[in-house]
């Protein structure tokens, strides 16, 4: 009830026209960008495990319309569509899954590790819960500085049930910290379903009050619902109002690590997926866009071709990257004093 | 000024009012840092001193905690979170292993974690199995991380000073025994090394090399190892990344014995590594075959009546150094001045 009275509310706001079309650019780029790994993957030179994002483009691409570039990100294993939003550089990180030394982790890191500090994309890692506190840590010492900064921590529906993430709350919670908590429920850890590990009956959103933030949830496939909903986040942990959780039920359309599909495996079905498919984020949002006369079809087909050109470029420049050489597998153990590389 | 006489104790608060004086990034947390007890005395009167701005408590949320601390590191901060006892560090362990210790490599160099972490070994009147455990080999097996056991008060207060000021994820394990120990501790904000052993005492018979607390124990046994003829060599070896090998080798090409000497159990562990080393670069050098010392592969008992059993003292690495040189005497152990042995000196009356 309290979620609708939410919702309700929060549908009175509306993006402008050039927020919406920016929103079906940014959540193109990221489908094609993530396509075009699919297709190349089987050539086997992206040696690194990849969690496609497909059917995830609403959430980051919603949060981020209200971030600053000055604005911090972390985000988890399935990060290739926070890092992309974020404005993190698209050419780096396809190195990064080349393995090249041009990467944006110089292959170091991988699809899992991905970095851009220019863009305020602080990292991701793959160990479910284990960015949030970290994020958490970063907002806290913005906050006793005094720095205008709001940190967003991406992490999926399994990293609410480590301890990291409910110490991570805790403490936001405690000291009010400008932190915005984003939980992309995808209703799959692996191949577990939410039901075998959560309680019936209580959703993810709903742990923000145990804590002290305040819990919104809705549509993740559906970029306007997102975007109306991040706003007030945004602003209120910008504005001291403290931290907040948002969940945001979605579905991922790939196996859970590499490019194909896993009906077979007989975890979900393909039923389930055609549901979740008939509401793609990408499709149904243009369709929206197109019969509100924001978007024409001659324009979305442009940026489908600029965008193109850009991935065609990223992967070329990723693929004719040279690897690192071999006196970089010792570098960076340990830092070299007084902030040398 | 070198002639000042300071507690081991003492020296690790002296180490921490320098820090936080010099540089408003450092700040320090724990649960308890700012409480009445101050963590057996080691931040006892920094938050009247620095503020509680700077000096915090915190949520007994010892992972989440330190990934918070590691998010100020990676800001320009240079948090010193302490462990009132190493057990409860075992909860922090995925922040340190996955994500400290390889916050800078697998990011290509971009960022650095400055985090300084102090946890403290326990033992005696009845720690037991989860207060008194000793996992710096755990710490020391990750890369990444930079583990040091000052054992000598100069070395409580100068390396962790070091660790303060290193852009690397240091771990800092400071018994509890040595902290009513006295040395002579410089004033200021001067460091001292986070690697290298340090030769205490020279000797051509035995090498006796030792970690932390038993270190200590090793400078005890040559004292009895004295009496009986016996010239012991004693090094302090001050750090675990790396085991300084270099002067653990001089050490046994001179004696041609070696026994190594830690507060943890010898299986797997960092005696294991010096054993290791030294096989490999002097194996020609050895006379006998190395022994260490340390805990059996049992859990801590509770009860002082088997604890006395458990832990080595002085006198056993002093015997086993009279095996290693042929002799068939046997020290036998000093009078006891307590009833048990678990207590580190008589004045002690428990509990922690």
């Amino acid at each position: 009830m309290l979620l609708q009275e939410r919702l309700s509310r929060a549908a009175g706001r509306l993006a402008e026209p050039q927020v919406c079309r920016e929103m079906l650019r940014q959540m193109l780029r990221i489908r094609m960008v993530e396509e075009e790994i699919v297709r190349r993957y089987p050539e086997q030179e992206m040696r690194c495990p990849i969690h496609i994002c497909i059917g995830h483009e609403a959430p980051p691409v919603g949060v981020s319309a209200h971030l600053r570039r000055e604005d911090k990100v972390f985000s988890a294993h399935r990060s290739h569509g926070h890092f992309l939003a974020k404005g993190g550089d698209l050419k780096a990180m396809v190195a990064e899954l080349y393995g090249r030394a041009t990467g944006c982790a110089l292959g170091k890191g991988g699809s899992q590790h991905l970095v851009d500090l220019d863009a305020g994309f602080m990292g991701s890692a793959p160990i479910l819960a284990s960015t949030i506190s970290v994020g958490v840590g970063v907002a806290w010492a913005a906050q006793r500085r005094g720095e205008d900064k709001v940190v967003a921590i991406y992490f999926g529906d399994g990293a609410s049930e480590e301890g990291a993430f409910h110490e991570a709350l805790n403490f936001a919670g405690v000291n009010r910290l400008p932190v915005v908590f984003v939980c992309e429920n995808n209703l799959y850890s692996v191949h577990t379903p939410l039901g075998v590990r959560q309680p019936k009956g209580r959703q993810i959103y709903q742990l923000g009050a145990a804590h002290g933030l305040t819990g919104l949830a809705c549509d993740g496939n559906d970029a306007d619902a997102v975007w109306r909903v991040a706003k007030n986040a945004v602003a209120s942990a910008r504005a001291g109002g403290g931290p907040v959780l948002l969940e945001f039920f979605t579905y991922r359309w790939k196996e859970h690590c590499g490019p194909d599909e896993d009906f077979g495996l007989g975890y979900r079905s393909r039923e389930e997926f055609d549901a979740w498919r008939a509401r793609c984020p990408v499709a149904n949002y243009a369709a929206r866009l197109e019969a509100d006369d924001v978007v024409t079809g001659a324009e979305f087909g442009a940026m489908r071709k600029e965008i193109g050109a850009e991935i065609d470029e990223a992967f070329a420049f990723a693929r004719s990257s040279p690897f690192p050489e071999p006196d970089e597998l010792a570098r960076f153990v340990y830092p070299m004093p007084g902030g040398a590389a | 000024m070198s002639g000042r006489s300071l507690s081991y104790m003492e020296a690790v608060r002296e180490a921490q009012a320098e820090c936080l004086k010099a540089d408003e990034n450092v700040y320090l947390i724990g649960l308890g840092v700012p409480g009445p007890t101050g963590i057996f005395g080691t931040t006892k009167g920094l938050v009247e001193e620095f503020g509680a701005g700077r000096v915090l408590d915190m949520p007994a949320s010892e992972g989440g905690m330190t990934g918070v601390a590691l998010g100020t590191a990676i800001s320009g901060m240079r948090p010193i979170f302490v462990h009132m006892r190493v057990d409860f560090a075992v909860l922090s362990m995925e922040t340190l292993v996955n994500q400290a210790a390889k916050w800078h490599y697998m990011y290509g160099g971009r960022m650095r974690a400055p985090l300084t972490v102090r946890m403290i070994v326990g033992r005696g009147w009845g720690q037991g199995p989860q207060h008194s455990q000793s996992l710096q080999a755990w710490f020391a097996h990750v890369p990444g991380l930079k583990v040091v056991m000052p054992a000598a008060p100069r070395d409580a207060k100068g390396m962790l000073i070091a660790a303060v000021d290193d852009d690397a994820p240091v771990i800092v394990v400071e018994h509890r025994w040595l902290y009513n120990i006295r040395g002579a501790v410089p004033k200021g904000r001067g460091s001292e090394p986070l690697s290298g052993a340090r030769v205490m005492r020279t000797g051509r018979d035995v090498t006796l090399a030792g970690f932390s607390y038993m270190a200590l124990e090793s400078m005890r046994a040559a004292e009895m190892l004295e009496k009986v003829g016996i010239d012991a060599e004693v090094i302090d070896l001050r750090s675990l990344t790396p085991i300084d090998t270099d002067t653990i080798v001089a050490s046994v090409r001179k004696t041609g014995r070696l026994i190594t000497a830690d507060t943890a159990h010898t299986a797997f562990g960092a005696t294991a590594e010096v054993t290791s080393c030294v096989a490999e670069q002097a194996l020609d050098a050895l006379r006998k075959p190395p022994v260490r010392i340390g805990l059996p592969a049992i859990p801590t008992p509770t009860t002082p009546a088997l604890a006395d059993l458990y832990y080595p003292r002085a006198v056993d690495i002093a015997n086993a150094a009279l095996r290693l040189c042929d002799s068939d005497r046997e020290i036998a152990p000093p009078p006891k001045t307590t009833p048990w042995n678990d207590v580190p000196d008589p004045n002690f009356t428990g509990p922690y």
